[in-house]
């Protein structure tokens, strides 16, 4: 009895260490900067980061679902633009107030379940239909406003982008919910033992009576509505939109989920790691930046460190394993 | 045998290897004749794979010596076994599918000069050895459009281009058709023939008396013995592998009583594979299902479970009709389903023993979809122990444990289901002889609940063994129902299943 409680507890121990993963490197990154850089552990600048690193976390999260289920989402980015040039428009109409938060993340819903259907029931390959619909998509981003950037001066959701929860700014308020939630729909509901389910196996998935296309569908339409979330939370920041929003936003996210250490080919992963991960992506920016590195040099740092982290990950994990 | 001694290719002496935490073989030697087939057997874990490697260059022994023609050899890696003539071909094939059949022969030792490849001298030399095997399928041909058993050729191709001595197949029948393994075995004996040695792991006894002219028995890494033909005796090979007579094998136990029309299926088709189709199955009962690979089987089983679509034919549980469009609805009526292949089919091989098991009902214990961790703990820890899984923690995933083990953890999440019927499809491929003696006796209590057993296995022995009643298909259709015990016998159904009986009067539609 004994030696089971000793085995159990190390099984436990070691998925702690795998939930975990890529902290140590955030440790170490963190602790580089303090060094190096004078202000970068102040109270601002550590506000400062977790600000900027609200927006790629709630895409992350989105990503992390779509990514654990085998698939990936090319539109996020795409889809953060429509939304947030939606939310502004909506904004300029004083008779659909009610509606300025509300009409985006519908929106982002609505373009998310496309690209579920397309993947679960049209049975097209994530890449491809993602990379259709962010084309598609971003399309739309720029015909909405005409090709514009609208602007309002007088959004009534800027608080979200700007107001504070204590010292707490709302953007990493509602990033930090975000995770939370997600971990408990992951980690404690039925649908999220499903969703690994179906990217561990697809096969048995369906054999085992679990619903595939709803599942795929609730991830997508999921991430869909996080980017319009996400879209909610960048024009509050800016009080304007425009169609050149969010490009690349989604390499960013997909980055964060794979230093989190989340499997491409689906299964296993976690939304802790996202975390982890998107926070490594936020302090390089911030601490190189406060270094006065050139932006092209963060560029290369940032590969290259993305690279290492997975390699020492990858190291890591077979040795546990 | 003249002169014994000179047919000696290959020894192994007192050679032992072993890996953190384990002893794979301690102190085993082996002598391996040639022309000779040497079949190599044991439980999984019993060392078998481990010595092959050793063999053939891809693990260095802790101690003991190899002896190759007279001459102590080291295999430092697996290019240096092939030059000495020893060529491994593991049960997961080496094959490049993208590539030709010649590229796939010379596949590491492309032949050329100055890096430009001689395509050829490669074609030429391919298709000679191919022509040795008679094999019909052309050099130029991409392998990925091979089936496993011309990929396995190209393999054995590969030994004969390098002019090998010494062949070692792991489980090689393990992926093949009942034809396809007879043809396998036409070419092992004529390789032999020609003289070379083959070394051939098998867990499957009804190999044996077909091609060994001598088999060693390997146990917990420690060699059991050597028997050479013609005393090679299947109650005694199974003595020696586990350690225990044959009677107790097939032993299991079905009381209670029966309930009668448990699981009826009426005319039940697919319009391709599987012919209309009826039979009942009453609660209590094992009922068989065999034939040959590729009879229908496996297709009528998912027919019924909703798996695949059917154009015509209905099912009733318990005399109600069952709507059944998919494997959800098959799961709410009260039907099982354990496939054929469990690793790609069956389990989620990342996830916990835990979550495995409790799949099909988290569901019905949850609270507005939040999981019970106190129910599905008490789930899996009664499965855990009435199935005897042997687990290190629920916690652990689903791949670090044994073939039995993994079967058991999916006979327990089917089992959590309360089913009425299940149906077993192969529930005992590529498990060791020891856990599959445990799911005979599982499969007895099982049926000893009322619940229908639907057995499905081309392994005759099992059948016989267990079955109160069988189903012969052939073609997609079923057609022999053998229900006395004198009529259960391999030589019966063998007929029915190839087709040298008749089918029976009652089933004549299916002619």
């Amino acid at each position: 009895m004994e030696t089971k409680n000793k085995l159990e507890r190390r099984a436990t121990a070691r998925k702690i260490m795998r939930d975990l993963g890529i902290l140590p490197v955030l440790v170490v990154i963190i602790l580089l900067f303090t060094l190096l850089t004078p202000n970068f552990m102040s109270t601002n600048n550590i506000v400062n980061i977790l600000r900027q690193a609200s927006i790629n976390i709630v895409l992350a999260v989105g990503m992390t679902l779509v990514i654990l289920t085998g698939g990936i989402d090319l539109s996020v980015g795409s889809i953060l633009a429509t939304t947030a040039v939606i939310g502004v428009m909506t904004s300029l109409n004083p008779a659909l107030q009610w509606g300025t938060v509300l009409f985006p993340i519908l929106a982002g819903l609505l373009m998310g379940l496309v690209n579920g259907a397309l993947v679960a029931y049209v049975k097209l390959p994530p890449f491809i239909a993602t990379l259709g619909t962010m084309t598609t998509i971003r399309g739309l981003s720029y015909l909405i406003p005409d090709g514009t950037t609208v602007i309002n001066n007088n959004l009534n959701f800027a608080w979200i982008g700007n107001d504070y929860l204590g010292p707490i700014p709302w953007l990493v308020v509602i990033a930090l919910l975000v995770v939370i939630l997600t971990w408990f729909l992951l980690r404690k509901t039925v649908l999220g033992v499903r969703i690994y389910a179906v990217g561990g196996n697809v096969q048995a998935a369906r054999l085992t009576g679990i619903k595939v296309g709803f599942v795929l569908m609730f991830v997508y339409g999921m991430t869909g509505l996080l980017c319009g979330l996400g879209g909610v939370m960048t024009a509050s920041r800016l009080y304007s939109a425009s169609g050149l929003l969010g490009n690349g936003y989604e390499l960013d996210a997909i980055a964060a989920v794979i230093l989190g250490g989340t499997s491409v080919v689906g299964g296993i992963g976690s939304v802790v790691g996202t975390l982890f991960g998107a926070l490594i992506m936020a302090v390089l920016n911030n601490g190189l930046t406060l270094m006065n590195v050139s932006f092209f040099w963060q560029m290369v740092i940032r590969g290259i460190v993305i690279i290492l982290a997975v390699t020492i990950d990858k190291f890591r994990t077979k040795r546990t394993a | 045998m003249p002169n014994e001694t000179n047919d000696v290719i290959l020894s192994v002496r007192n050679i032992s290897k072993g890996f953190p935490g384990v002893q794979a073989l301690s102190s085993v030697s082996l002598e391996i004749r040639r022309g000779e087939v040497h079949v190599l057997m044991g439980e999984n874990g019993a060392g078998k794979s481990t010595l092959m490697k050793l063999l053939a260059g891809v693990y260095e022994p802790d101690g003991g010596e190899i002896i190759l023609n007279g001459e102590s050899v080291k295999m430092e890696n697996p290019l240096k076994a092939q030059k000495l003539g020893v060529n491994l071909i593991n049960q997961e094939l080496n094959i490049a599918p993208s590539l030709t059949v010649a590229e796939n022969v010379f596949m590491g030792n492309e032949p050329g000069r100055f890096g430009l490849i001689d395509r050829a001298y490669m074609a030429k030399k391919s298709a000679e050895a191919l022509a040795k095997l008679g094999s019909s399928f052309p050099v130029d041909a991409l392998a990925g459009t091979l089936s496993i058993a011309e990929q396995q050729q190209i393999e054995i191709a590969r030994s004969i281009v390098h002019d090998g001595k010494i062949l070692i197949m792991d489980e090689p029948t393990a992926a093949l058709s009942d034809r396809e393994t007879e043809r396998l075995f036409e070419l092992i004996l004529s390789l032999r023939s020609k003289g070379m040695a083959i070394i051939y792991i098998s867990h499957r006894l009804a190999e044996v008396s077909i091609i060994a002219d001598q088999v060693s028995v390997l146990r917990d890494g420690a060699f059991i013995g050597t028997l050479r033909k013609p005393n090679l005796d299947n109650a005694e090979i199974v003595r020696m592998m586990v350690g225990r007579s044959l009677t107790d094998f097939y032993k299991h136990e079905v009381s209670g009583e029966r309930i009668e029309g448990r699981l009826e299926v009426k005319g039940l088709t697919d319009g391709k594979r599987v012919k209309p189709t009826s039979f009942r199955a009453a609660g209590g009962e094992i009922l068989a299902i065999s034939g040959l690979v590729g009879s229908g089987r496996t297709e009528l089983a998912r027919l019924i479970f909703g798996a695949d679509k059917k154009t015509g034919g209905d099912i009733f549980l318990d005399g109600k009709k069952a709507a059944i469009e998919t494997p959800g609805d098959a799961i709410r009526y009260g039907i099982g389903y354990v496939p054929e292949d469990r690793k790609s089919l069956g389990l989620f091989l990342e996830m916990s023993g835990h979550e495995n098991i409790t799949m099909n009902v988290m569901g019905s214990t949850s609270t507005a979809g939040v999981l019970s961790g106190r129910k599905n703990d008490a789930i899996t820890r009664t499965a855990i122990d009435r199935l005897r899984i042997r687990i290190a923690s629920p916690r652990t995933i689903a791949l670090s444990l044994s073939g039995g083990n993994q079967q058991k953890l999916l006979l327990a999440r089917w089992l959590e289901i309360k089913p009425k019927a299940i149906i077993l499809d192969e529930p005992t491929r590529g498990v060791d002889v020891g856990a599959k003696s445990e799911i005979y006796k599982l499969i007895g209590e099982i049926a000893s609940q009322g619940v229908a057993v639907v057995f499905i296995s081309s392994e005759l022995p099992e059948v016989v063994g267990i079955a109160q009643r069988v189903l012969v298909m052939r073609d997609g259709g079923i057609v022999a129902e053998l229900m006395d015990k004198k009529d259960i016998t391999q030589e019966t159904i063998m007929a029915y299943a190839t087709g040298v009986e008749p089918p029976q009067s009652a089933f004549a539609a299916n002619r």
